[in-house]
């Protein structure tokens, strides 16, 4: 469904993207695990067509991705953000956020549709018509993820979805996300630097460290130690520690 | 529907639809602006002010061209309140009939002005590269040159009048809120509610029009307010160096640039329009004042 | 030094009136670690701040007791407060790149910490802050010392902080959230760090946070918070033994290596833990 290839980005004279390469399959999931500064946002944001300075090879779906992209691919590809506050807009409602991918892509029944995917994120139908502020931090990532289903996208990009969540709350949007992909065989790039939040959700993943992916391993193999690069084996460490204790 | 019942529909939590959503957000607005005593004083007076000024042949006693030549610089009497000026006119009626070009004449600046600074400034934000740099640069140039020079010069070549002092002030004020509104783009932009926009395929002048130019908004009409003031006293200004409305059309500066031959001796002709302006320009800074408390979000 | 805190409740006035947001929290602290845990909206860091009265204006604040040392916060002069805050109690925060003075090098602010309580030369207090930089296990103390906040890592950054906040040996550090905008291996750094430098001065240290595994790993006592209220105080190496459901909940709805699990556990919140 998804493949990179030799994904170079270039920030300035940086290089934080330093040939990439994975693939991942219709209907599954691959994480991208480092830590800050290691390039993985990157990564996503320029397949999400949100950064056009990069070289290599990207294909969805069979299609090259060219540095603009047009309104079909933003229909096809859509991205649910780290930060619940900053990204939804302050003074529009639930129901206007819902409905603008609607009204962008020309689809009708926007009522209809709106009351729907209210419903497939479990929000009450009460929240329709609340602004941001008037939600919690997990309500308001439900919005978002709603509004990343509205054009009824095959692939969903996840930046760090949880991880400014209460971990009460992460649990039920991890579930959701998992319960979406079922339901919709939705095709998922997640990117987040808890090991377990990643092995949790992606069967396969990337390890990268300044800007390189040094291991791709299965989580299979991640939850049984059977890793290659130093770095890998450092996050391991330090995330089953505190699972020890 | 009593009051009661309207209080609780607008303070709903689970509001049913987007106009009551839309109104409650206002109403509340509105309970932290009327907490303000000096801010609803302004707010006060500028209605009162565009009361005046829409009524005024309803109210003023007589008509604000009628001389009296018998009767003038009198001091105030029960038969004119604010006393008469140097062809004994009425001085009331004249002020009542010059709030109309007054005001007329910043509502026709701040019309102008702030949708073409908002949109200056926006494209210029959001775009970035060349299109910021021209349009910054223009926006420079115009900020550089003196702003009453810049003024006089253009209704000197064309032909002192309203019309043309309106355009001169218009073109002098817009560069501050060109300004604003980009700062204010420059912060949008970046923020993930913007991309997640972008990501949906909307075009860049749906983004700018439906989602960054609303969020300008607010500190766009606190500055407006704030500047209503100076816009009164620069039209005054004009008026008073000939520049603007001409006699004897009743605006406010030009009252007191022909009355000022009087200043010594007969001080409360002069006196009264500068009073008019003084209460006018305070209440637009208070509403201005009261405005930024409720609707800047960087003051929250 | 001995923290005492009795039956402490903080309200806010909001439009349905007072709201409470700590509801009769009580707890004592000698030298000891001791951790705080809750959800956001817990009131967890609100009691912390309690104790060096740093609420927000509109805060009212009723307790039984709220002593530091036997001085009584509550009646405490901004005077007093101010002998409290920063020299003998310290408070580290969230994020570094706010707390730092962006105009000023680490070294001076260091120095200017150590001066207001030491009363040294400007050299004295450079070469203190230099000394301190070295405690914080920073290896080259004299660059970073030079160095202006933006300058500095995350993690460098929170070292500068703690190495601020130790500089007039004060009897208690607070720390809220110190860790949770580091990466995992600096996060634990920072964690080891603390502990050792509070258990050889023999300081006493409240660590704020979202994690409990991780505060429990790096404490001698938890206390639990939900809805402004402590709801379980264990010691911190009886996690697994926790009593109440909320702990529990916060402990099994975590996705872990060692246990996969096919679905998250979601927390179902008793309305009878709000009582």
């Amino acid at each position: 469904m998804i493949s990179v290839q030799e994904l170079r980005v270039k920030f300035g004279t940086v290089e934080a993207v330093r040939g990439v390469t994975f693939a991942v399959g219709e209907g599954s999931s691959f994480g991208i695990v480092g830590e800050s500064g290691s390039g993985k946002s990157t990564v996503l944001r320029a397949l999400s067509g949100l950064n056009d300075d990069w070289t290599g090879r990207m294909t969805i779906a069979g299609h090259a991705l060219a540095p603009s992209r047009g309104r079909d691919f933003f229909r096809r590809v859509q991205m649910v953000f780290q930060d619940p506050y900053g990204s939804l807009h302050p003074r529009q409602t639930v129901d206007r956020a819902l409905s603008e991918p609607l009204e962008v892509h020309g689809m009708g029944d926007v009522d209809r549709r709106i009351r729907q995917a209210l419903a497939e994120v479990a929000l009450p139908p009460s929240a329709r018509f609340r602004y941001p502020h008037q939600l919690s931090g997990g309500q308001r990532q439900r919005v978002a993820i709603a509004r990343a289903l509205m054009s009824e996208p095959e692939v969903l990009l996840l930046d760090e979805p949880t991880s400014a969540l209460d971990v009460s709350v992460q649990a039920e949007v991890l579930n959701l996300l998992a319960d979406l992909q079922d339901r919709r065989k939705l095709t998922y790039v997640m990117v987040s630097h808890n090991l377990a939040v990643i092995a949790h959700l992606c069967p396969q993943l990337g390890v990268m460290q300044g800007g390189e992916m040094v291991e791709m391993l299965s989580a299979e193999d991640l939850r049984a130690g059977r890793v290659r690069h130093p770095h890998t084996a450092d996050l391991r460490r330090l995330s089953t520690e505190l699972e020890e204790a | 529907m009593s009051d009661v019942v309207k209080r609780a529909w607008l303070l709903s939590d689970a509001p049913t639809s987007r106009s009551q959503a839309a109104w409650g957000r206002r109403y509340r607005l509105w309970c932290d602006f009327s907490s303000n005593g000096l801010a609803m004083t302004g707010l006060v007076i500028v209605v009162l002010l565009v009361l005046c000024a829409v009524a005024a042949p309803l109210l003023a006693p007589y008509d604000p061209t009628l001389q009296e030549l018998a009767n003038r610089l009198s001091v105030p009497t029960a038969a004119h309140w604010l006393g008469t000026d140097e062809l004994g006119r009425d001085v009331l009626s004249r002020l009542l009939f010059g709030a109309r070009v007054t005001l007329g004449m910043v509502i026709a600046v701040v019309v102008t002005v702030a949708p073409f600074g908002l949109a200056v400034g926006c494209v210029a934000g959001y775009y970035g590269g060349w299109a910021d740099t021209i349009l910054m640069r223009v926006t420079d140039v115009f900020l550089a040159f003196p702003r009453l020079i810049l003024a006089l010069a253009f209704v000197a070549a064309i032909h002192p009048g309203v019309t043309s002092a309106v355009i001169a002030i218009a073109l002098t004020t817009w560069p501050p809120y060109a300004r604003l509104a980009r700062a204010e783009t420059l912060t949008i932009r970046s923020a993930d509610f913007i991309a997640a926009v972008r990501l949906t395929g909307a075009s860049s002048g749906r983004i700018i029009l439906r989602h960054i130019a609303p969020l300008c908004l607010g500190s766009l009409i606190v500055r407006v307010t704030l500047d209503m003031s100076a816009i009164i006293l620069f039209a005054a200004s004009l008026g008073f160096l000939g520049m603007g409305a001409q006699p004897p059309s009743p605006e406010w500066g030009t009252m007191i640039a022909t009355a000022r031959r009087f200043f010594l001796d007969q001080w409360w002709v002069p006196l009264m329009p500068g009073l008019a302006i003084f209460v006018a320009s305070l209440a637009f800074n208070l509403l201005g004042d009261g405005l930024r408390d409720v609707l800047d979000p960087k003051q929250r | 030094m001995k923290v005492e805190i009795a039956n402490l409740t903080i309200s806010f006035p909001s439009p349905q009136g007072m709201s409470q947001a700590v509801r009769g929290v009580s707890m004592t602290l000698g030298a000891e670690k001791l951790g705080i845990v809750g959800e956001s909206g817990s009131g967890k860091s609100l009691t912390a701040r309690a104790l060096l009265r740093l609420l927000p204006p509109a805060a009212v604040v009723t307790a039984d007791r709220l002593q530091f040392d036997g001085i009584d916060i509550l009646k405490a002069s901004e005077r007093d407060m101010r002998a409290i805050r920063g020299k003998r109690a310290g408070l580290i925060l969230q994020d570094p790149k706010y707390a730092l003075n962006p105009i000023m090098t680490a070294g001076a602010q260091i120095a200017e910490a150590w001066r207001n309580q030491k009363k040294g030369s400007a050299k004295e207090a450079m070469q203190a802050a230099i000394d301190l930089l070295a405690q914080v296990q920073i290896r080259d103390p004299k660059r970073v010392a030079a160095a202006y906040p933006h300058e500095l890592s995350g993690g460098m950054g929170q070292r500068v902080m703690i190495a601020m906040m130790l500089a007039p040996d004060p009897e208690l550090l607070i720390a809220d959230e110190p860790t949770s905008a580091l990466d995992a291996s600096v996060q634990a750094e920072i964690l080891r760090l603390m502990e050792d430098l509070v258990s050889r001065r023999g300081m006493g240290l409240i660590l704020i946070s979202h994690d409990l595994p991780l505060v429990s790993h790096f404490c001698d006592r938890v206390a639990v918070m939900y809805a402004g209220r402590v709801v379980e105080e264990l010691a911190a190496g009886e996690l697994v033994r926790a009593q109440h459901a909320y702990t529990r909940g916060l402990l099994d709805c975590l996705p872990t290596l060692s246990h996969p699990k096919g679905r998250l556990a979601v927390m179902s919140r008793d309305p009878a833990w709000l009582a």
